[in-house]
């Protein structure tokens, strides 16, 4: 099949960047979206240009890495997949495609698709975790806890931090990835005893990365290649609301 | 408490309890604009009770500070989105992801704004300040707002025009509705799974009785009486 | 003859970690302050060891080539990880385990490695549980627990079909929890080019900023490397685009001793490659050969549709030549055999580099809900990538590269040949012998990274605590660094033709071809000379385009893929070397009567631990000889 592609192209930061055409003939239906983009490249480098900065990495769904905004959806067509297991059975032959980064205050970019999603982190750092030691934990049957709580945090637990939920949102809020943090932790007794400061916590950073505010659109969910619920939202608004509540 | 105001769910939460206390107050106007089908002295004593009670003064002065908050933080909130989001993308396709309305509450809500303000010179500021006829009920003198309102939706093309924009201006109320009913009950905490499915069809019950409530006015007057 | 000191702990099997900590020097908590210590990588072993380290007051820090440490490839492993527990009650004990891992690996470990992998197995569930690790419960609120190919208990632990997602990211944040308290700090988009030595030890590591292009010199008194496995060699395999054995090979050029690098675990069933522009080849996870069956069709180049070739024209031939595990066999064994059948003409698909995993008997019998229950995710994994569904249509599957046993030669201290230098998790060698079982890598990672490397190294740094903080405007750090710049130079100055990735795919298929599931001499030889060649075309003929001084892609790649060269030259002459048949390393000159493989422990029970002689040298192979005291040695069947 054929594609034509319309592709982002911004030689780093600080650049101008603009829209670039290309043309690929040879395209067959089993190729991945990724593979699809490695053929051009490896033309565009036989051809004496740059080629096209994407990142990726497992390509099998998991690690985060890859995240490019296809036709106008995160990670393209398809239902909750990352852009690595998009097929290019699901485009027409001769199709536009269009692609370009994530674009949100909160991811700037670095080249072409690439963005810096070092904010994902710094909200990470901020209380992604359960303060305990390494070393000396009880055993682990020590602590029940209920198939449904352990069922529930593992669909929460699932975020593959890639960016998505922001990258769809028309706020750039980021309120997805923390609550998927947040109620994973607060589901689980080793986490619940510092929920309420996690939360806390991890919004206070969200705030100050330049991420916009929820507005309950529900297109994160929509556009989640893990289909992480909106309930998980609402639980970090509880814990947030009961944080300030207690201080 | 000073960084719960200053953060964005405090903000948000701030503005979901005014929406939720707006909401209730729709109830009441509803309430109080279908003794209009009434006939004049039930609405005309229905609206005495509201212009003289003294506990419905002070909720009165609550209310415009609901709605000044609810505009206020929507509007900051709305600035703080607009910076987030600095370079908008080519193509956006959110057709399947959201609802229009969620993604179009500060332009519904703005126009709504448009429309309280006609509203407000139309009726509240005629009724408190303005001159205004009287009627005898049941032998106690009171502000004729039958008559007002009648004037307003009957007789002449300026009737058809002024319904025209109630009519969408509801339409708009209802659409803002049906998205911010839930909305406001997520932000607040109170909302999982199933409890998001309960609180959406209520939100849209809500919006749907809101809208047709508030819109069977001037098509009573226009087209049945 | 040989320089290599494993440094085994006297006393009985069980005693010997115990007897180790009670007698290592210690550093305290003082002098810690004064020791910096750099981590390279943060899978399951790597981010472990660095908050661990920082939690006992190190100075960490620590790099990943990915723009955030919780993308390491740990996080694509789906079944889960090994303790031995016996929550299930079943006869468990961490010398069972011991014993599962010595004999999964064809008796090539080093005996007191794994048993110490074992007796601290279990401490490490505990740790992720209480770090908020969502592992599956039973209804009563105790740990699931799974059985895994190969054994007879079930200590498996798993988060649905994402253990190691789950587990990475406990570990990683734990460490997020060290940066945040400022005792760590990361550097992301990194990506290693030397190891710095001084005065024979390993004192530093020059790193490139992927996003500026800049090198950059980091000191410190130890550097661990927990860089994982080398199987992207094959180029198609399960692992991440960008793994890559280049920061080992660094260390190996340096002085670090290469251990048995040919042994590759490969895994039977993952989805096959469809066409030439395939990059990765996705696993499926092995519990599907419990109720689908394995076959291709009785006739060559059959190229009918599954579904239309009727019974009798099938041959299901795992359950014909083991009729006693039928399609059970152990990973190596079902790789081979898919790979003798499509060599013998036999595969399916367009490739004929397939054969079929067949849900249809199973679906008959068990229904559609019970089979989706077991295996719908994986099903709908599959139905993703090649648009067919495994309900109506057998799936096409085949083998493909997945796991290093290999990796830098360590002691019981996990230690390389170079002093200050450790390796931590697949980078290393130690406890996985010549074939993996499944569920166990997590479980060596964590180990290492969580309660081993801890320790261990204390035992080298207490006599370090003088040394004050190490310079890097010294002549070493000139010359590592200047090393490595000319490299990236003489990459980008070939301007050839041909893009790095090209290059890549050749030679994955050279190695799959003649050092994959079967080797022999002539093949291996062949190879070699290939590998040689191929190499010498690419010097001549790579376009890397761009330059240094940017975010620059393909040059990462040709390093890596330059690095890549080397390695296999090196994995084709260890198993050259080997002139036996054991685990995943099947030489068919070395086979019993019926074509299984046939080990050679008189000859070969020994670790293959080569040592870098400068370019185009010959390596020089020392042998770590294995002694087996605590189990008895036997040879594998599955008839």
């Amino acid at each position: 099949m054929k594609v034509k592609l319309k592709i982002w192209r911004q030689a780093n930061a600080k650049a101008k960047g603009q829209f670039k055409n290309y043309e690929l003939d040879d395209i067959q239906d089993e190729m991945s979206f990724l593979e699809m983009l490695d053929a051009l490249n490896s033309k565009l480098i036989k051809e004496g240009e740059n080629p096209v900065a994407f990142e990726n990495d497992c390509r099998e769904g998991i690690c985060g890495t890859c995240g490019l905004f296809i036709n106008g959806r995160p990670h393209g067509p398809g239902e909750q997949i990352a852009t690595c297991q998009l097929h290019m059975r699901l485009f027409k032959d001769g199709e536009t495609i269009v692609i370009e980064p994530w674009r949100a205050g909160g991811f700037p970019i670095i080249k072409d698709l690439v963005t810096d999603r070092n904010a994902y982190d710094k909200i990470m750092q901020a209380g992604g975790f359960v303060s305990v030691n390494i070393g000396g934990t009880p055993d682990s049957n020590a602590v029940l806890i209920s198939k449904e709580h352990a069922d529930e945090a593992m669909d929460a637990a699932s975020c593959i931090g890639c960016g998505a939920c922001a990258a769809i949102c028309k706020n750039s809020s980021a309120m997805l990835f923390i609550a998927a943090k947040v109620s994973q932790l607060a589901l689980l007794p080793q986490g619940k005893v510092e929920a309420s400061k996690r939360a806390k916590r991890m919004v206070a950073v969200m705030d100050e990365l330049g991420f916009g505010n929820c507005s309950n659109t529900g297109a994160c969910e929509a556009e989640c290649p893990k289909g992480i619920s909106l309930a998980h939202i609402a639980r970090l608004n509880r814990e947030f609301l009961k944080a300030n509540i207690k201080s | 408490m000073s960084n719960f105001i200053t953060s964005s769910l405090g903000k948000k939460v701030i503005l979901s309890l005014s929406g939720l206390f707006l909401i209730m107050f729709l109830l009441v106007h509803l309430t109080a604009n279908l003794f209009l089908l009434g006939g004049s002295d039930a609405f005309n004593i229905a609206t005495h009770f509201m212009d003289t009670n003294p506990v419905i003064q002070i909720i009165q002065s609550i209310l415009a500070l609901g709605f000044i908050i609810h505009i206020l933080y929507a509007l900051i909130i709305q600035f703080q989105n607009w910076r987030a989001t600095p370079v908008k993308y080519k193509k956006k396709y959110q057709k399947e992801s959201s609802s229009w309305s969620s993604r179009n509450m500060i332009w519904l809500g703005i126009f709504i704004f448009g429309f309280l303000f006609t509203h407000i010179i139309n009726f509240f500021y005629v009724m408190k300040f303005g001159e205004m006829s009287s009627t005898i009920v049941h032998g106690e003198e009171m502000h004729d707002a039958y008559k007002l309102v009648v004037g307003l939706f009957t007789g002449g093309t300026l009737a058809y025009v002024y319904s025209g924009v109630y009519i969408v201006s509801f339409v708009a109320l209802g659409l803002h509705l049906n998205h911010a009913f839930w909305s406001a009950f997520q932000t607040v905490g109170w909302s999982n799974d199933i409890w998001r499915k309960r609180l959406s069809v209520i939100g849209s019950l809500y919006a749907l009785l809101i809208s047709v409530g508030f819109t069977v006015i001037p098509i009573y007057f226009l087209f049945i009486k | 003859m040989t320089k290599l000191d494993s440094k085994i702990p006297e006393g009985n099997l069980k005693d010997k970690w115990t007897n180790y900590l009670n007698s290592m020097n210690l550093v305290s908590p003082a002098n810690k302050k004064k020791l910096d210590i750099i981590v390279v990588g943060t899978g399951i072993a790597g981010a472990p060891a660095a908050a661990s380290l920082a939690q006992l007051g190190y100075n960490v820090k620590v790099f990943c080539y990915q723009d955030s440490s919780r993308r390491a490839h740990s996080v694509a492993a789906q079944g889960g990880i090994n303790a031995a527990k016996n929550y299930p009650n079943d006869g468990d004990s961490i010398y069972r385990l011991f014993y599962d891992m010595i004999k999964g690996g064809d008796y090539r470990a080093r005996e007191s490695n794994v048993y110490r992998a074992a007796e601290v197995s279990n401490e490490v569930i505990d740790q992720l549980t209480a770090q908020g690790v969502p592992f599956a419960r039973e209804y009563g609120g105790t740990l699931s627990n799974r059985s895994f190919g190969g054994v007879q208990v079930s200590r498996t632990f798993y988060a649905r079909g994402q253990t190691g997602q789950q587990v990475l990211l406990g570990s990683y944040s734990a460490l997020k929890r060290m940066i945040s308290e400022g005792k760590v700090k990361m550097y992301a988009r990194r990506q290693m080019l030397e190891i710095v030595t001084v005065d024979g030890h390993a004192r530093g590591i020059i790193t490139r900023n992927l996003v500026t292009g800049e090198t950059e010199r980091h000191s410190a008194h130890a550097v661990i490397l927990a860089t994982g496995g080398y199987g992207t060699i094959y180029y198609l395999s399960t692992l991440a685009i960008n793994s890559n054995g280049s920061a080992a090979w660094s260390a190996y050029k340096k002085g670090a001793f290469f251990a048995n690098p040919s042994f590759i675990q490969i895994h039977p069933t993952c989805i096959p490659q469809l066409n030439d522009y395939q990059s990765k080849l996705t696993l499926m996870s092995e519990s599907l050969r419990n109720d689908g069956r394995i076959w291709v069709p009785k006739e060559k180049d059959d190229k009918r549709p599954g579904n239309d070739i009727p019974e009798d024209e099938r041959d299901y031939y795992l359950e014909r030549r083991y009729p006693a595990f039928g399609n059970l066999v152990p990973r190596d064994v079902a790789s081979r055999a898919a790979k003798e059948r499509c060599d013998a003409g036999y595969g399916v698909g367009d490739t004929g580099q397939a054969v079929f995993l067949d849900f249809k008997h199973a679906l008959e019998k068990q229904g559609k809900d019970v089979i989706e229950d077991k295996y719908g995710n994986l099903f709908e994994m599959y139905e993703t990538i090649t648009g067919e569904s495994p309900y109506e249509r057998p799936m096409r599957i085949y083998p493909a590269g997945h796991y290093t046993m290999g990796g830098l030669w360590v002691d019981y201290e996990l230690q390389t040949t170079i002093p200050g230098l450790f390796a931590i998790g697949e980078a290393n060698f130690s406890d996985h012998g010549a074939n993996r079982l499944g569920a166990s890598s997590l479980m060596q990672g964590a180990t290492d990274g969580y309660f081993i490397i801890p320790n261990t190294i204390s035992n080298y740094l207490s006599d370090k605590i003088r040394t004050g903080k190490v310079a890097t405007d010294t002549k070493e750090f000139d010359e590592a660094e200047k090393e490595a710049k000319e490299r990236l130079e003489k990459l980008l100055n070939v301007n050839g033709t041909q893009t790095a990735s090209s290059f890549h795919k050749r030679l994955g298929k050279i190695l799959w071809e003649y050092a994959g599931m079967a080797r022999n001499e002539e093949g291996l030889k062949k190879a070699l000379t290939m590998v040689k060649d191929l190499k010498n075309e690419f010097w001549k003929d790579v376009k890397v385009p761009g330059t240094s001084a940017e975010f620059n892609q393909e040059l990462e790649k040709a390093v890596r893929i330059a690095s890549a060269f080397e390695l296999s030259q090196l994995l084709i002459k260890d198993a050259l070397s080997r002139k036996e048949s054991c685990g995943a390393h099947y030489r068919e000159e070395y086979v019993t009567e019926d074509g299984e493989a046939k080990r050679n422990d008189e000859e070969y029970m020994y670790v293959s631990a080569w040592e870098y002689q400068g370019e185009d040298k010959e390596p020089k192979l020392h042998k770590e000889e294995l002694k087996f005291e605590f189990v008895e040695v036997k040879q594998r069947s599955y008839k």
